[in-house]
């Protein structure tokens, strides 16, 4: 074996500060190289997500809707405050068929919780899709479509607040996972709120 | 040692998770269904076999007094890059696993393969090492996950087999050492029958 070099202080200094650079250097440069194919997925992903939840459209629109009292502050969180929600517009020709929203929540049970929820314009949910989140697999991650009927409890409903049944509501929560499934609730009734601005809330009460 | 040796040293005699017992958190926390168990022991091995092969590299030039910063230096630098190349270039395999591959840096069987290894020995025989430390940890992930996923769920690699509810709380934390317990007991007593005979 070779000889191993002393541990003395200008020794130890040297070879930390050349371990961390090199280190800092090595993943700045696979960030850079990553930073756009990650980019294209998430965005690729959030397309898709708008086509499966909203019906056949010709032309969208993008608006963004102001969000007031609905996010608390909580210094422990470390997501970016959000302020709005991105709602797309479909139309057929010019009548706004569905709406498609961009909603969150941060009441997940592993942070926050993103979704996309499609609305037909009477507003009522047609669809819904998970973008994010971060529940625990096996359990809170049954919010995906693929891996259980959760979501599909959702579709054609009308009454707003939809809560879990054992808050008086109407959705059977995900097996050991009523905190993932309130957090569901919560980002959908988001999404609601924030469309009733557009289609106007007259049919809700 | 033979390079034999090395390698089923860490899949049998020194198996990580049923003979050392090390790397136990992402042991149970990840092993709620065997594919999950799977993905994390491929990803796990990958960085093992990288981190070994660095800090084998770099054994005389690292100052002993402060040897384990720099190890996870290099080992969350690793983690980090497998993490960001999965997220860009498999993206379906990271929306799978994505949640535990940060888990990798406290992992303590790379931290422990880098000081007990690869710190003492030469490069190929640390790779070595870490592709049968590795490979013995997926096996025993997927062997738990299998599992816990069938006494929970009632299934298989996500196929159900039975469409009844299983036992949930084996998917559960607590269920992670229960089936664990119980696996271990039944290795250590198959391993006492062979040595007494």
């Amino acid at each position: 074996m070779g000889k191993k070099i002393e541990s003395d202080f200008k020794n130890i200094l040297i070879c930390l500060l050349i371990i961390t650079a090199v280190s800092a250097g090595i993943l700045g440069l696979v960030y850079s190289l990553t930073e756009k194919p990650i980019e294209e997925t998430k965005k690729l992903n959030k397309e898709n997500a708008i086509k499966k939840v909203l019906p056949d459209y010709d032309r969208m629109e993008e608006c963004k809707v102001p969000i007031e009292s609905a996010v608390e502050n909580n210094v422990f969180k470390k997501e970016a405050k959000a302020d709005s929600l991105s709602i797309y517009k479909a139309y057929q020709g010019e009548t706004l068929v569905a709406l498609a929203v961009e909603t969150f929540s941060d009441n997940g049970f592993g942070g926050r919780v993103k979704l996309m929820v499609g609305f037909q314009a009477d507003g009522s949910i047609k669809r819904i899709e998970v973008l994010e989140h971060h529940e625990t697999p096996g359990l809170g991650d049954k919010m995906e479509p693929a891996k259980s009927d959760f979501s599909k409890q959702f579709e054609s409903m009308k009454n707003f607040p939809v809560k879990v049944k054992k808050d008086g509501g109407e959705i059977d929560a995900i097996t050991a996972a009523t905190i993932s499934s309130r957090a569901y609730c919560d980002a959908v009734n988001r999404a609601h709120d924030a469309i009733l601005s557009i289609i106007g809330g007259e049919d809700n009460e | 040692m033979n390079k034999w040796k090395i390698f089923t040293n860490g899949l049998l005699k020194e198996n990580p998770t049923f003979v050392l017992l090390l790397g136990m958190c992402p042991t149970l926390g990840v092993t709620t269904s065997a594919i999950n168990g799977l993905g994390m022991g491929l990803a796990t091995t990958f960085v093992l076999i990288l981190s070994n092969i660095v800090i084998s590299t770099l054994k005389n030039v690292i100052p002993d007094t402060v040897r384990i910063p720099a190890f996870i230096v290099i080992i969350a630098s690793f983690v980090t890059m497998v993490d960001l190349l999965m997220q860009a270039y498999i993206p379906d395999l990271h929306a799978q696993l994505g949640l535990f591959i940060p888990l990798i840096v406290v992992n303590c069987l790379v931290l422990g393969r880098a000081e007990a290894f690869a710190s003492k020995n030469n490069v190929l025989n640390s790779t070595i090492d870490g592709l049968g430390m590795g490979l013995g940890f997926t096996c025993s992930l997927t062997l738990l996950g299998i599992v816990r996923e069938f006494l929970g769920n009632i299934s298989f690699f996500s196929h159900k087999l039975a469409n009844i509810d299983g036992a949930l709380v084996f998917v559960l934390a607590p269920g992670g050492f229960l089936a664990l317990g119980l696996l271990l007991a039944l290795i250590n007593s198959i391993k006492n029958r062979e040595t007494s005979r």
